[in-house]
């Protein structure tokens, strides 16, 4: 295909957008309820009266609904959304498989999230984080996940231009590398085989140390796979289509992909530092965490430098803020990532809100906001609309929903550190000062402040809502422009 | 790579290729980042020499330090008994009520014995001793067996119900369930219950508790430590308050545990635990 072509425009191919139009809805909908769900046990945590003394509603029983709905039903929205946007408008070629395919992919994956989370609340579980849902869940899962890479490979392989576009590397590592991740860590024995007379019940083959490191393979591939890999997948194309401004360093995006999902691979077992995983494997975790410190960076860098010679959009640019901002995010959550992953940091971090906080400033910051810059991009070009029913609202979701992160990392931050430092205080006579529940007494007033946190995050993504539903239904709100001030545009 | 062109904005050469309007610039990696990258491979590659790393076939490389976690956690642990030796050793070989009268050693079991509550005690019987529903609380002076040193000692060694051998046993009979006396009786001897508390109730059932319970509580209700049997006249109550709980107990009672400590405490320890609970309010 020659170069002149393809950048003509692709009005000749028949893009399937009705899929991609379910799956920003799906998100939309799952954000808001895996939002609220976090809200509601960030509350719990600071009230505990809120469990209802309902055995459907404790914590323990709602916190993997919030998990599973903020990771895998929005964020798994999100990128079937955009994956079968970018694959199809890269690739100049219509979605392999046809709609058929493509409503399998669809319904299949909103039927296994429903099905999992009536599980949580039903108390049905593997009692793996972020991989409760039992074997008939899992199966499903496998089916749509494999209609899944059918259907983004095929696109890839009937491509209509030479090369592939980075962000296809990004979200092809993600697919295939989640289907590994899912099927090593959900190797189970359903007791209904062996006479048991459970349906819902499984065993896990391995046990004891092997268990834990198989999972925590799993669970941090998942966020390096999941919520790492596949979102800059989506950075590479929206950053700059919306900034309007060329890459900025191919290369970049080679090494730092290679290096990515080389090194992430290894990095699991700094989550069981000082346990009974023996010290060679708790090394390796350590040292490869520091070695991904840098190919992190460079999905940074490649978002934040795509903005050379524009950066004055970011004043005039609600939707660019929020791409940028969460790039920034994410730099900065993977800088602190590998510093939480030495041995030393682990002693005084670990177990404490302090992973918490690490975990939502990626979550929030980084994969919730690029997001919501796709799905403000996409949702006028879904729908034909000319732009967005309001820009002003963006701004508004974006400094709400900034202030709730910052809220939230700096109070999670401060108590974490706080417990850390308690449960390793030893008085003059050589006895521990504070007993564990005066550690938890202490983070009562950090946790009402994340969930006033939580709450103004809410509250954003309400804002967002109701844009959509405006933009959808054709609406324009009379704004005047933003205006760059005169000293930037004198620059 | 016919389709080169120069970037205007930062004078780049782009990479020729171009997808749905995105082009890329051919910007060579940034040197702090190379660096950077290839010190982090550099300080890896370190660790692992000195630190226990790559696996082999049957072993693992031991790294020339030779240090693991757990000879790292026994020496930090050894450096903090070594750090309170100069006073555990002033413990040995002296009696709890030896070490109540040296105030000096008196003071630090206070110390100790906060925190050695506060980790192991503290979930069932509340901060400070202050109990909780059916954990006894230790700050008054209603005691089931004994509240002076020797018998606070006894019961944090060995426990109650505990299955050691020098547990503390008693073993109030399920006088309804194992139909000893009838439902009514059980009310009768409730309300005299209730009476010898100074909580209304009435004297029918004197005769009933006399031949019943009276063997163990004693005729006034007033208990028998030796036996673990609980005082009936003060109105403090173990279990659920008021006659509803007193008809519940004889029906058929609830029987605590408290796990023994020997074993999992050291000797020093539990004189000091046993002298901070004596003095939460209700030592004898």
């Amino acid at each position: 295909m020659n170069q002149a072509t393809t950048a003509t425009g692709a009005s000749d191919v028949a893009y399937n957008e009705d899929v991609v139009r379910k799956f920003v809805l799906a998100a939309t909908f799952w954000g808001v309820i895996g939002f609220l769900a976090g809200t509601f046990i960030a509350f719990q945590l600071a009230f505990p009266a809120l469990n209802l003394g309902l055995e459907w509603t404790t914590f323990g029983r709602l916190r993997p609904v919030h998990t599973s709905a903020v990771i895998f039903a929005f964020g798994g929205s999100i990128m079937f959304a955009t994956s079968f946007y970018v694959v199809q408008r890269t690739c100049r070629a219509p979605l392999f498989g046809g709609k058929l395919l493509a409503n399998l992919i669809f319904w299949g994956y909103q039927l296994f999230i429903v099905i999992a989370a009536l599980g949580y609340v039903l108390g049905v579980t593997q009692g793996k984080e972020y991989a409760e849902p039992e074997w008939y869940a899992d199966l499903l899962l496998t089916v749509v996940w494999v209609a899944y890479l059918v259907a983004f490979a095929g696109t890839l392989m009937t491509r209509r231009v030479s090369h592939i576009y980075v962000a296809n590397w990004f979200y092809l590592a993600f697919i295939i590398t989640v289907a590994m991740l899912h099927l090593g860590n959900n190797i189970t024995l359903p007791v209904v085989l062996f006479g048991g007379d459970s349906l819902a019940k499984s065993y896990i083959w391995a046990s004891g140390v092997q268990d834990a490191m198989t999972q925590w393979w799993y669970g941090h591939n998942a966020v390096g796979f999941f919520l790492t890999a596949g979102f800059l997948g989506l950075m590479y194309y929206f950053v700059p289509k919306q900034a309007n401004r060329p890459v900025y360093s191919y290369r970049l995006s080679i090494i730092h992909f290679w290096a990515l999902v080389f090194l992430y691979i290894w990095a699991g077992p700094h989550h069981l530092h000082y346990t009974s995983l023996p010290d060679w494997t708790q090394t390796l975790g350590m040292t490869f965490s520091i070695m991904l410190w840098m190919p992190s960076w460079g999905g940074m860098i490649n978002g934040l430098m795509t903005l050379s010679g524009a950066w004055e959009k970011l004043r005039t640019d609600p939707v660019l803020r929020f791409l940028i901002a969460a790039v920034a995010f994410y730099g900065m959550s993977t800088f602190e990532g590998p510093a939480m992953s030495i041995k030393a940091v682990n002693g005084l971090s670990h177990y404490t809100d302090w992973t918490v906080g690490h975990v939502h400033s990626g979550a929030l910051g980084w994969v919730a906001f690029v997001s919501f810059g796709a799905m403000y991009y996409l949702i006028p070009k879904l729908w034909g609309r000319t732009r967005l029913y309001s820009l002003r609202l963006v701004t508004y979701h974006f400094w709400i929903a900034t202030i709730g992160i910052v809220l939230y990392i700096t109070a999670m931050w401060i108590s974490g550190i706080m417990q850390g430092l308690m449960w390793r205080a030893y008085d003059d006579l050589g006895f521990l000062q504070y007993s564990f529940i005066e550690s938890v007494e202490a983070m009562h007033p950090y946790y009402v402040i994340r969930a006033c946190g939580g709450v103004l995050f809410v509250l954003g993504a309400l804002i967002m809502v109701w844009n959509f539903i405006k933009t959808i239904q054709g609406d324009v709100r009379t704004e005047d422009e933003f205006v760059a001030p005169q000293s930037a545009a004198a620059e | 790579m016919a389709n080169v062109e120069k970037d205007p904005v930062t004078g780049t050469n782009t990479t020729g290729h171009e997808w749905d309007g995105i082009k890329e610039l051919d910007t060579p990696l940034p040197k702090w980042w190379l660096t950077v990258f290839y010190a982090s491979i550099i300080w890896a590659i370190g660790y692992w020499v000195v630190y226990p790393s790559w696996p082999t076939l049957n072993d693992y490389a031991k790294g020339v330090w030779e240090t693991t976690n757990r000879l790292e956690h026994a020496q930090e642990m050894a450096a903090v008994a070594q750090s309170r030796e100069v006073w555990t050793s002033k413990f040995e070989g002296k009696e709890i009520s030896e070490v109540a009268a040296d105030s000096e050693l008196l003071n630090y079991a206070m110390a100790g014995g906060r925190v050695i509550f506060a980790d192991n005690c503290q979930p069932c019987h509340g901060s400070s001793g202050s109990g909780a529903p059916n954990y006894p609380v230790l700050a008054d002076d209603d005691w089931i067996w004994g509240g002076t040193l020797d018998d606070i000692q006894q019961t944090v060694l060995y426990g109650i119900r505990s299955g050691h051998d020098e547990a503390r046993v008693s073993d109030m009979p399920a006088l309804v369930a194992d139909e000893m006396i009838t439902a009514a009786d059980a009310d009768k001897i409730a309300d005299y219950v209730m009476k010898l508390g100074g909580q209304g109730g009435s004297d029918a059932g004197k005769d009933l508790f006399d031949e019943n319970c009276a063997a163990c509580h004693a005729e006034d209700g007033a208990g028998v430590q030796e036996l673990g049997a609980p005082r009936l006249n003060d109105g403090i109550w173990l279990y659920k308050a008021g006659k509803d709980g007193v008809v519940a107990q004889i029906t058929k009672p609830n029987h605590g545990v408290m796990p023994a400590w020997s074993g999992r405490l050291s000797e020093t320890e539990i004189k000091q635990v046993s002298i901070y609970v004596h003095s939460l309010g209700g030592g004898q």
